[in-house]
């Protein structure tokens, strides 16, 4: 009867007892990792990771593509620079106003932009990518032209700044906890099924009560503001921010790190995200051939674990265990 | 009762026109659907049903007509639209959502009950916790009554082909819709799962529910309908009781001639 209820418990809350789990694995990071610089690493793999699951509905649930997040990113770091260096707007605020400022910019590129589909989506967030990055390097009187802005300050609470590696960790860290906590929620309810349920088979969900446009407009959206999020903490944690960080290829790099990670694993963007981010590091001198090596690295996952580092190797256990024979099964069922 | 019947039509088209370049696929179809009964609508292939079905749950825009549902004209609602007002459909073609669970493709379709608040899906809370367990065991009692309660957590594409017929069954009758559109839900199927797909539809018109049969086997359109359509060509040539429909000469030679002709 205990066991019963205790086991009932863990299925209602596995998310957040999940989310704690890694948690507890994750925060004694700082204590052994030596380095600034290897904790500066894993930070900027809490910031791709924000952008990564809010990039993750669009593409993994609800099945569209966009190779302009970059844009959104950028736009949160610019949104955040701007506001805290030229306003003097406190960081805490800057990041949720940036936020929805660039969430209703998403609403107004996506109304239109999502009538496409396929390579013509693809073709369309380029494009705006291509044009927001363009500003940002041309609009010198706000965003600092290519030098770009410096002088960006740190998250703070009434004059106590939270400076170093360390204190950036947990900060940066947490705020990804948070997105993958409020992200495996959305896709546990009803809207998260009607987008993987759209990404499927357009017609038979509208057949069922989805209202299609409305949710990829509104996932669109969503997404955006993870990046905007994402580029908000990118900006007050550097406190530097130049416009090459936020081109198209740093678009590509959010899609590999989804599609690495497997479209529609949230658990596994975080594996891709940290993939993908640490990838250069490891590289160390060949670090030049990075660019060809995301290409081959992605061409592998896909030919190899088409769904993705996390659930391909889940995938891959199960049929090993399969493969060694009905004792293992036996033992489950009996057990 | 049938002078005040006319007006209870849970169902009503009228002068349902719709042309693809300029060849008609429907031209001017009346047809109504009573509540409570099964009404069968019957043509020789290229007839125009499943433009009729396309029609009607707003995925095809037709050209001219009236269509009245429940008091209300759908005529130009989006389809989704006209899920919510309380018509299901089932697909020819399946459309099942392959990759998803077997009762995650059962809870779609209770997409309308399941809330449209974003805020609170992504914060998960105690209301919408309770609405999902809800629509959860809905979706589990009807798994059972389509006999796939085994198959819950298995994806649709693992499915058999009659399983997958009876899922597309069980995702449009889940949310208990008032009007159920039903397209060729045995095709396909042997003697024996045409059966149990027969009994399935009698068990749901038992409940109450109110049908729109598209199908190409006689046996089960004589056997659970109450009115028999017949179009051909995109025009009604006769409808009425499956008696009558039976031994109407121009239905014989538009449709059931061509099976006997064949037999």
């Amino acid at each position: 009867m205990t066991t019963a209820s205790a086991a009932a418990f863990v299925r209602r809350h596995r998310t957040g007892l999940s989310v704690i789990g890694l948690s507890v694995v994750l925060a004694p990071a700082p204590l052994v990792l030596r380095s600034p610089w290897q904790l500066g690493v894993l930070n900027l793999v809490a910031v791709n990771a924000v952008v990564v699951l809010g990039l993750n509905l669009f593409i993994g649930y609800a099945g569209q593509i966009s190779l302009g997040h970059a844009a959104f990113f950028g736009l949160g770091a610019y949104g955040s620079g701007v506001l805290t260096t030229a306003w003097g707007v406190p960081p805490l605020l800057a990041l949720p106003v940036t936020a929805a400022g660039v969430a209703l910019t998403a609403l107004v590129v996506g109304v239109p932009t999502l009538r496409l589909s396929g390579h013509y989506l693809a073709m369309a967030t380029l494009g705006f990518n291509i044009v927001v990055h363009h500003v940002f390097v041309h609009w010198d009187r706000v965003t600092g032209g290519p030098s770009g802005l410096t002088g960006i300050p740190s998250f703070g609470v009434q004059g106590v700044t939270l400076h170093g590696e360390t204190r950036q960790y947990y900060l940066l860290w947490g705020a990804a906890m948070v997105a993958l906590t409020l992200s495996v929620n959305f896709v546990r309810s009803g809207l998260g099924r009607g987008l993987a349920a759209l990404a499927e088979d357009e017609v038979a969900a509208a057949a069922m009560g989805v209202d299609v446009r409305r949710g990829k407009i509104a996932v669109f959206t969503i997404s955006a503001a993870f990046a905007s999020v994402g580029g908000s903490l990118f900006a007050h944690y550097m406190g530097t921010i130049t416009p090459d960080t936020f081109g198209i290829f740093t678009s590509i790099d959010f899609v590999i790190m989804v599609v690495v990670g497997g479209l529609g694993s949230l658990w596994g963007s975080l594996v891709g995200a940290a993939f993908v981010t640490m990838l250069p590091h490891l590289l160390g001198p060949f670090e030049g051939y990075k660019e060809i090596l995301h290409g081959l690295i992605v061409v592998v996952v896909l030919l190899v674990l088409p769904r993705g580092f996390v659930a391909g190797v889940v995938e891959l256990a199960k049929t090993r265990l399969a493969r060694r024979g009905s004792p293992a099964t036996a033992r489950v069922v009996s057990g | 009762m049938s002078t005040r019947g006319a007006d209870q039509s849970l169902l009503r088209t009228s002068g349902l026109t719709k042309h693809f370049g300029g060849l008609p696929a429907l031209e001017g179809v009346g047809f109504s659907a009573e509540r409570g009964q099964v009404t069968a609508l019957i043509g020789p292939n290229g007839a125009g049903k499943t433009t009729f079905i396309n029609c009607l749950t707003g995925i095809l825009r037709p050209d001219r007509g009236s269509m009245v549902f429940d008091g209300r004209e759908l005529s130009g609602l989006p389809p989704h639209r006209i899920a919510r007002l309380g018509i299901a459909r089932t697909f020819q073609n399946l459309r099942l959502f392959s990759g998803l669970s077997v009762l995650d493709n059962v809870l779609c379709g209770l997409s309308a009950r399941a809330g449209d608040s974003y805020l609170e899906a992504f914060l998960r809370t105690p209301g919408l916790r309770h609405r999902e367990r809800r629509l959860w065991l809905t979706a589990l009692e009807t798994l059972d009554v389509f006999g796939l309660a085994d198959r819950a957590s298995v994806p649709a594409d693992a499915l058999s082909y009659g399983e997958k017929k009876r899922l597309d069954l069980a995702r449009a009758f889940v949310s208990s819709p008032k009007l159920v559109l039903l397209d060729e839900p045995v095709a396909g199927l042997n003697p024996d799962e045409t059966d149990r797909v027969g009994a399935l539809i009698r068990q749901m018109c038992r409940g109450g529910a109110t049908l729109v049969l598209v199908e190409h086997d006689m046996d089960l359109v004589m056997s659970v309908s109450d009115q028999v359509v017949v179009l051909d060509g995109g025009r009604r040539i006769a409808a009425g009781s499956p008696e009558d429909v039976r031994c109407n000469p121009l239905v014989l030679e538009a449709y059931l001639g061509k099976i006997s002709a064949t037999a």
